[in-house]
């Protein structure tokens, strides 16, 4: 974009806002950067502004920013659920596409702002990681960088095995605790009084920990580990709540860039383009929606969800007539899903056959040494992604015993759903437990359809069958 | 609504690039640890291009953690409207566009991560912690080379050595002396200059001693090969000059160009002798110790006429002597135990130095074994 441009945009931007208003759009007051394209790259490989330093960030910065280089990708937009709502457009980028982009994110403020999954996630995560960062490298200068990066590189590792309703279980689980020993004295003999109390039998048997299995890993290790100290404990949950503010995100993939897509097309159509402006909105809106035969292109699919749904409540049929919608509800309507729903009810209750037909989505799997077409039933096709979008696609993984052999042992179960756990990666990832519990490791899943255990003891990895 | 819209300088934000850095040093550290691998590369040593970069396979920076097997299950694509139940999408080797975009669940499983690196940054990693061992000093003089020291300040001299430490100073002081606002003129300038030293020139040969013999295969070959690649580089971080002697033998002992001393061995016996007095030879006539740095290499499947140990010892014996270091490298894959090698062990000299390579990787250690401070 030229200097010159920058007041243009401002213009548009401000344009744009009213029409979104007038559509209906419910959004958080706008924060628009304009930046370099490292910088949005650098921001992009943290998922924030400011956050601490790590070498996977590293890693997905050189990545992307390769591939720009090399014009292979390009990032347009860049947005933080955050109120007030931060947006980075690339200065490079031109007009049209910056105009594009903050129409997009209009659409995405308001769904962060609207969105029941999104509304428990903390608007002052920008704080709340700067201040993460600069308690993290403080610990650096202190304890060493590398005594730092092994506690966030295992806790990263777990990062998607957290649970928002967890926390109540603390109290639970610290009852379960013995209670420690007092300081010894040399008074103690002084109080020494026999305890002929009767020991108390447990009245449902012995006492299990945790009483009901585990699901978030990170805040159950964080609060019972062997080996952890303080500061690793404030790494891990520091970690934690950075996982809880990026899963709803997550879960709301499809959904939330489908708005985004939908909105900012509604928008740049009352948009007072020249015809090269709308030439090039069309190139760049058809590059946006892009089908790929190797996988789902969430704008385009979350687009045409919202279209279809908006559609069949606008005409309802005589079923949905029946349930009792009105003709012309479909505004009305989207606005409710966007508010209600996250990706897997999104696909469950709207994904229609004509949908999957029209948009031609199949099942491909590895056949010989092709990808291959194996399926083209749209229920299959929405079962699957569904489950794909279940847990957020990450394997339900739960502490079943805190104590296991009575040596405070972590054993993990698996809850196998039809699919095994990568082996190699599973391998490769008890360490990671093993380096924050402190003790001996198992996990329980299934391979091959037999139910197995890997356990890891601090030196190697042995599977066994069950 | 308000919103703003702003623009700033972003120019000195080293976000990114310092966790850049922080991945590079990582990448770096896997690389370390795959040394023993990359030495013997075939790419590298039998390819030595200058800037030739290589890709190595990088297991230590993958992010693991618990996910699904991905090919266990199906995933969705989609088509461009007339997709039929068999069609072939592209070969499974490598992930279709689009594949492992949307999702955790999605992300094709890479195995591995790709490390660009260059033979430069090789050899900066494996020359990191080696050195030279201990040698003696030459009391001789030497060919004597001038080379420019900066030890010296005037006022007078060229822009691109500008002193600025010492120009603030001198404009601080004269400030100070003058009163008023603190102003650098042209009578503050210091320029740093430097004195011609002459130094000793620093040359060194490498003799290059192989068996030939029909017993010498294709491993052993390359073993000798990657050993005099890396020695070679390494010699040339401490020396101006390097020169390598191909020696040739079997019973008797040729200089050869590197093309032939790698080609195919002949057939016949053994005397490894031969290769011992020519290496003698040569010094006395060409490279006087006195001004070379002189490292005989010779390497060989030990097996040597035994009639011949004897010879072969007086005369490695008085190479050891002019030597910076002499080194025997036995390529024995087999575990044979050979009688030349423990005829030269009796050689007690610091500059000797024997070692036995049982398999590819064992040229690292070779390696480590000659020139490491770590041993």
């Amino acid at each position: 974009m030229q200097e010159e441009e920058y007041a243009s945009l401002e213009q548009a931007i401000e344009q744009e806002i009213g029409i979104a208003h007038r559509l209906g759009l419910d959004f958080f007051e706008m924060r628009f950067e304009l930046v370099p394209a490292r910088i949005v790259y650098a921001i992009g490989a943290h998922g924030m502004p400011v956050r601490f330093q790590h070498w996977s960030f590293g890693k997905a910065y050189t990545h992307m920013k390769l591939g720009y280089d090399l014009g292979l990708s390009k990032i347009y937009e860049l947005v933080i659920n955050t109120d007030p709502c931060y947006a980075y457009l690339v200065d490079s980028n031109s007009l049209v596409e910056n105009m594009t982009v903050a129409a997009h994110v209009l659409g995405h403020s308001d769904f962060f702002k609207n969105n029941a999954y999104l509304s428990g996630t903390s608007r002052q995560m920008t704080e709340t990681m700067e201040a993460d960062a600069q308690r993290f490298s403080a610990y650096e200068a202190r304890y060493g960088r590398q005594a730092v990066e092994e506690i966030v590189d295992a806790a990263l590792a777990l990062s998607l095995h957290v649970s928002p309703h967890s926390d109540q279980n603390i109290v639970r689980w610290r009852q379960a605790q013995p209670a420690p020993a007092l300081p010894k004295t040399p008074y103690d003999d002084l109080f020494e009084v026999p305890d002929t109390r009767p020991a108390v039998a447990h009245p449902e048997g012995p006492l299990h920990f945790p009483s009901i299995p585990e699901p978030d890993l990170l805040l159950f290790i964080a609060e019972n580990s062997h080996v952890l100290n303080d500061w690793q404990k404030d790494v891990v949950n520091a970690l934690r709540a950075e996982s809880l503010y990026f899963l709803p995100q997550l879960g709301s993939k499809i959904m939330n860039e489908g708005w985004a897509a939908l909105w900012h097309a509604r928008i740049m159509r009352e948009m007072d383009l020249t015809e090269a402006q709308t030439m090039d909105f069309a190139k760049l809106h058809a590059a946006i929606l892009a089908p790929q035969p190797g996988g789902v292109n969430p704008y385009l699919l979350g687009m045409r969800l919202w279209e279809s749904i908006e559609d069949r409540y606008d005409h309802p049929d005589r079923i949905l007539q029946e349930a009792g919608v009105r003709s012309g509800s479909g505004r009305e309507k989207i606005f409710e899903v966007r508010e209600t729903e996250n990706d897997v009810s999104f696909l469950r209750n709207y994904l229609t056959r004509d949908l999957v037909e029209e948009l031609d989505l199949y099942l491909y799997q590895r056949v010989g040494d092709h990808w291959q077409v194996v399926d083209k039933d749209w229920q299959a096709v929405r079962d699957r992604l569904v489950s794909n979008r279940s847990n957020n696609g990450v394997p339900v993984i739960e502490v079943q015993d805190g104590d296991y052999n009575r040596n405070g042992e972590l054993y993990l179960c698996h809850r196998y759903e039809g699919v095994s756990l990568d082996r190699l990666y599973a391998e490769k990832t008890l360490p990671y437990v093993w380096r924050l519990w402190g003790r001996t490791v198992h996990l329980q899943t299934v391979q091959d359809g037999k139910p197995v255990c890997a356990m890891y003891d601090g030196h190697r990895c042995t599977w066994k069958f069950l | 609504m308000a919103f703003t819209l702003s623009h700033e300088d972003w120019s000195l934000s080293q976000r990114g690039e310092v966790d850049e850095q922080r991945h590079d040093e990582k990448v770096r550290e896997a690389i370390r640890a795959h040394l023993p691998e990359i030495v013997t590369e075939e790419g590298i040593i039998l390819e030595d291009e200058e800037g030739k970069k290589l890709r190595i396979p990088v297991r230590s920076i993958e992010e693991y953690r618990f996910i699904y097997d991905r090919n266990q299950q199906p995933h969705v694509g989609q088509g461009n409207g007339s997709s039929q139940i068999g069609d072939r999408l592209g070969p499974a080797g490598q992930p279709l566009p689009g594949q492992g975009e949307g999702g955790a669940s999605d992300q094709p499983g890479q195995n591995y991560e790709e490390a660009e690196v260059s033979l430069e940054e090789i050899s900066e990693l494996l020359f990191a912690d080696w050195e030279l061992p201990d040698l003696r000093p030459k009391q001789q003089d030497r060919v004597m080379a001038p080379r420019p020291i900066f030890d010296d300040v005037r006022k007078v001299g060229i822009s691109s050595n500008i002193d600025r430490k010492r120009t603030l100073l001198e404009s601080i002081r004269r400030s100070r002396r003058q009163g008023g606002t603190r102003t650098i003129l042209p009578e503050d300038v210091r320029y740093r200059t430097w004195e011609e030293e002459e130094r000793p020139q620093e040359n060194a040969v490498v003799f290059a001693m192989m068996d030939t013999s029909g017993s010498m295969g294709s491993f052993e070959k390359y073993v000798a090969r990657a050993f005099f690649f890396w020695m070679t580089r390494f010699l040339h971080t401490k020396y101006q000059n390097v020169e390598i002697v191909y020696i040739a033998h079997h019973t008797q002992a040729a200089v050869v160009d590197e093309q032939h001393f790698f080609a195919k061995g002949e057939s016949g016996g053994t005397a490894c002798s031969s290769a011992y007095q020519l290496a003698n030879r040569l010094i006395a006539e060409k490279y006087p110790p006195q001004r070379y740095n002189l490292y005989p290499i010779h390497f060989t499947d030990g097996d040597n006429l035994a009639s011949d140990n004897e010879k072969a010892l007086a005369a490695f014996r008085q190479l050891v002597n002019v030597s910076n270091l002499a080194g025997y490298g036995e390529i024995n894959p087999y575990g044979r135990s050979s009688t030349l090698l423990s005829t030269l062990r009796q050689i007690r000299d610091p500059r000797f130095r024997s070692f036995t390579v049982r398999e590819q990787k064992d040229v690292y250690e070779a390696l480590r074994f000659f020139f490491s401070t770590r041993r």
